[in-house]
């Protein structure tokens, strides 16, 4: 009997051997398969046991921080609830929602799988997974004054640094509290959109702001070079007027920026040509996706709008008289127009915007800063030295003055895009940096939809306040001793 | 160095393994407040070091000539068991613990009451009707228990859940062994060639006949294909070694894949086992009490232990909210948890355990003097490594999934019970075939 019992056992070997290799199978050849699975739980239950780091604002007060919830797991809070629920975002992976705002573009550093070495050493002394904390630029107080300035009208405040590109306010109204952002999701006002990168508006004056560089970087035009500024005059084929139907005859560039005279500025589009215009544009950033540390699909990119998708300024089907004075095709960001005051302001360099300041371990040690870049030479010093002066007669005698602040040089450029002229329904806007001699701040604000509102009327005040609220903690923090 | 001394020796490393294990899950389970940790786990081990040395002396003392690698094997398995179920439950840990006292007790009786266990052949008709009483008792109103759609459990009082499939397969093994032994010869001789192939003659294809009834009444009343397959496939390997014949095994692998079909496609326990199986992953299965949740959740496990695992105490098995994510992780999936947290190099190293336990009893077959003996080690074997291929086949996707225990690691009384007596039993022979040479 004993060939048989050879064979049984041979026949158990291979058995066994099979065994072996499905637990393969499962433990190295499938296992990420397995792992994707979509009823495959655990890596959510991995990470809901994860501490996650804490979102702060810059004066290191918490904009979002996790508290223990049931079993071992962690739940985000948002302490400041509807202020910030665009710029933060959420993270409740429990609800099966994904991750939004600085929550998902941060959310390695968040859940500390950034740094290999303390998550290993945590690991192998079994103690919790904690992750790093972000620490943002955004400005409490300058953020308040923004909701306060909108004052619950939809619309939206960016205010950058333009020095570093670092984001102080970022404002979008209506806004939500994030643990109710299921109700928000059905709301029709649409509070869980970031207004700041995700709407597009029609700019309306305050692109001029952009048809000025072109021309004056350029070099074919002076701001003391003089144009005709009659109304109506024919673009395209159809009659453009000026606000109000006004006839400026013929008039310098500063003054056209001022009194922000229409065909003045579509004559320069037309002049200085698609290419140069579509140069100029590029240079500021429009035609695509904003460089913001902030995720990919929460912004739109500035521009000529056609079907939904930007397209150059050099298609035909491009009205460019029309887009240089912000109608027509051309719609924009909120977070587009204050890189365009940003540019202006820090001497024509364009910085990339950016939403963190640093990252920090579970102990509050810096780990890293995020360094500020530059996105891109839009014009020479002396184009944003010249931009800067118009921008200051803007605020100082023209459409602008609603934004003046006492003792500080403001500049600016006021915008009303006509949404229904028959309604009488605009877009207000207003661009602006401050202090212009040396800009700290540069801002930009919309309003949609107001009736009869005007950009100087409107946008300007709220710019104001903000900005005042920005300079404010800026000098006092300074006198602190920094 | 003699046979006694080697096994001594080798009960060691299963106490060292027993400490690190308990010392890692501790450390993983308390953080930094382990003060009480190294007399906790070093009483531990050394308590369980005591039970195998008094094991031991008494295979020293009635079975010296006995396999010397069988014991220290059990040891070192059933000490994974206790690891892992610890680390699961430390009440149930605590449980299984004194299962292992009762186990070691009837592992002792057997030894000491059971010298002369060839007596057992007189007794075959009477081991065989008390082997189908303790497989119907699941199915008596009152107290058969059922658990996922099986009748695999009975309820004594006290609470204690009692699974006498577990002692109805050593039964079983007795029979057939014993039964075989005397009808070998006849099977072989009375049978006729077609084609090459001996079939056994209608007369003594009654009793193989009645055995293949009997796996198949066990499907439609116990409902379950693990055992069953388990039961009737030791069967067949009996009836392989005591005739020499492939035939034998291979009619009557078929007449069961036959049955098993038909009988699967009509009782919808079985059915529902096959198509969550077939398809673990679809969702309508996956949501279905009884479904492929188990199936699923015991592949994910495994994935995510990948080649080293997790760590002990460091893989999911409870929802944050309370509740297992892994499904019976201390029973039937209790392999599916060690490849979680030991990984394919954990999971390996079970598999390769078994095996060596598996070379030893069929070793022990090979050297016996007589064919009862011969034939009582190698069904004895056949079942506890069918039962491993049966559980860790059913987690791991290679056959529908059946709730069997992992012999000596799963959770469990009978379980661990019914198999310390069948290694005392595979001890015995051994013992015997060795003291004649």
């Amino acid at each position: 009997m004993t060939r048989p019992i050879a064979h049984l056992f041979a026949l158990f070997v291979v058995l066994f051997a099979v065994l072996v290799g499905f637990t393969s199978r499962w433990t190295v050849f499938e296992a990420s398969g397995l792992k994707d699975n979509p009823l495959n739980r655990r890596a959510l239950l991995e990470e809901l046991m994860i501490d996650r780091g804490s979102i702060l604002a810059s004066d290191n007060s918490e904009l979002a921080r996790s508290v223990p919830a049931e079993g071992k797991t962690f739940r985000r809070v948002y302490p400041k609830g509807e202020l910030f629920a665009q710029a933060v975002g959420w993270s409740y992976p429990a609800r099966g929602v994904p991750d939004t705002g600085t929550e998902r573009y941060r959310r390695e550093e968040l859940l500390g799988n950034g740094d290999v070495i303390s998550s290993t050493v945590n690991r192998l002394t079994g103690r919790k997974r904690v992750g790093n904390t972000i620490r943002t630029h955004l400005d409490v107080a300058g953020q308040q004054a923004a909701f306060a300035g909108l004052a619950g009208r939809p619309g939206s405040v960016v205010a950058l640094d333009p020095r570093t590109g670092a984001v102080k306010v970022m404002a979008s109204v209506p806004s939500f509290n994030p643990p109710d952002l299921e109700q928000a999701r059905k709301d029709p006002a649409a509070p869980l959109l970031n207004r700041a990168t995700q709407s597009r508006y029609p700019p309306g004056s305050t692109m001029k702001v952009v048809t000025a560089v072109a021309a004056i970087d350029s070099g074919k035009y002076t701001p003391s070079s003089v144009l005709d500024g009659s109304s109506p005059q024919d673009f395209s084929g159809v009659p453009l007027n000026n606000d109000a139907g006004e006839n400026f005859g013929p008039v310098d560039l500063t003054t056209a920026l001022t009194n922000s005279v229409n065909t003045v500025w579509a004559n320069v589009a037309v002049s200085l040509g698609r290419p140069t215009m579509e140069k100029y544009l590029r240079r500021f950033g429009f035609d695509r996706l904003p460089e913001l540390d902030y995720p990919a699909d929460q912004m739109v990119a500035s521009g000529a709008v056609i079907d939904g998708a930007v397209v150059s300024p050099r298609d035909d089907r491009v009205d460019i008289a029309r887009a240089a004075i912000g109608q027509d095709k051309l719609l924009v960001t909120p977070l587009q127009m204050a890189e365009v005051a940003a540019a202006v302001a820090n001497k024509g360099v364009l910085m990339k915007p950016r939403l963190g300041d640093s990252i920090l371990d579970p102990d509050g040690r810096l780990i890293r800063s995020i360094p500020a870049q530059q996105q891109s030479r839009v014009m020479s010093a002396k184009t944003a030295r010249q931009i800067n002066l118009m921008m200051q007669q803007v605020v100082r005698e023209g459409t602008g003055t609603a934004a003046a602040l006492e003792g500080i040089d403001v500049a600016g450029k006021t915008g009303t895009a006509q949404i229904d002229i028959a309604r009488g329904i605009t877009q207000p806007w207003f661009i602006a940096f401050a202090p212009a001699r040396n800009p700290r701040v540069a801002i930009a604000v919309t309003v949609e939809r107001t009736v009869d509102g005007f950009g100087g009327t409107v946008a300007a005040p709220i710019a104001k306040s903000v900005m005042e609220a920005l300079l404010r903690a800026d000098s006092s923090s300074a006198g602190s001793g920094q | 160095m003699s046979a006694r001394n080697r096994e001594l020796l080798a009960l060691i490393p299963a106490s060292l393994l027993l400490a690190g294990g308990f010392a890692a899950v501790y450390l993983q389970d308390s953080n930094s407040l382990n003060s009480k940790l190294s007399d906790l786990t070093l009483s531990y081990a050394g308590i369980f070091l005591g039970l195998c040395i008094a094991g031991h002396l008494v295979i020293r003392l009635r079975l010296p000539n006995a396999d010397p690698y069988l014991f220290p094997l059990v040891a070192v398995l059933a000490s994974i068991g206790l690891v892992v179920i610890y680390r699961i439950d430390a009440d149930l840990a605590r449980a299984q613990a004194q299962w292992f006292v009762v186990g070691l007790v009837f592992f002792i009786l057997t030894i000491v009451f059971l010298r002369d266990y060839r007596r057992l052949e007189q007794y075959r008709w009477t081991i065989a009707a008390a082997a189908l009483f303790l497989l119907l008792l699941p199915r008596v109103p009152g107290i058969g228990q059922q658990a996922n759609g099986a009748y695999l459990g009975v309820r004594l009082p006290g609470g204690i859940v009692f699974q006498p499939t577990e002692f109805a397969k050593i039964g079983i093994v007795i029979f057939l062994a014993s039964y075989l032994r005397d009808t070998r010869q006849v099977l072989v001789q009375g049978g006729r060639r077609i084609l090459g192939i001996t079939f056994p003659s209608i007369r003594h294809l009654g009793p193989l006949l009645l055995v293949w009834g009997i796996a198949m009444l066990m499907l439609v009343f116990i409902r379950d294909l693990g055992s069953s397959l388990m039961f009737f496939g030791g069967f067949l390997a009996l009836l392989y070694v005591a005739t020499g014949r492939l035939s034998f095994p291979m009619v009557g692998l078929a007449m069961f894949a036959l049955g098993a079909w038909f009988l699967g496609s009509n009782i919808g326990h079985v059915q529902s086992r096959v198509s969550a199986w077939v398809d673990p992953f679809d969702p309508v299965l996956y949501d279905r009490p009884g479904g492929s949740y188990q199936l699923a959740q015991s592949l994910f496990a495994q994935a995510d232990g990948g080649m080293v695992g997790k760590g002990l105490g460091e893989a999911i098995l409870t929802l944050p909210g309370g509740g297992n994510l892994v499904p019976a992780p201390q029973t039937d999936l209790i392999y599916s948890v060690i490849t979680n947290e030991l990984g394919l190099v954990g999971a390996c190293g079970v598999i390769a355990l078994y095996l060596l336990v598996v070379a030893r009893g069929f070793k022990i077959a090979t050297i016996a003097g007589d064919s009862f003996s011969t034939l009582l080690a190698v069904g004895l074997t056949s079942v506890l490594a069918l039962q491993v291929f049966v559980i860790v086949g059913g987690v791991t996707k290679v056959i529908p999934l059946t709730g069997v225990t992992l012999p000596f690691i799963s959770y469990g009384g009978s379980s661990l019970v019914a198999n310390f007596v069948l290694v005392a039993l595979l001890l015995l022979v051994s013992d015997r075939a060795r003291r004649g040479k």
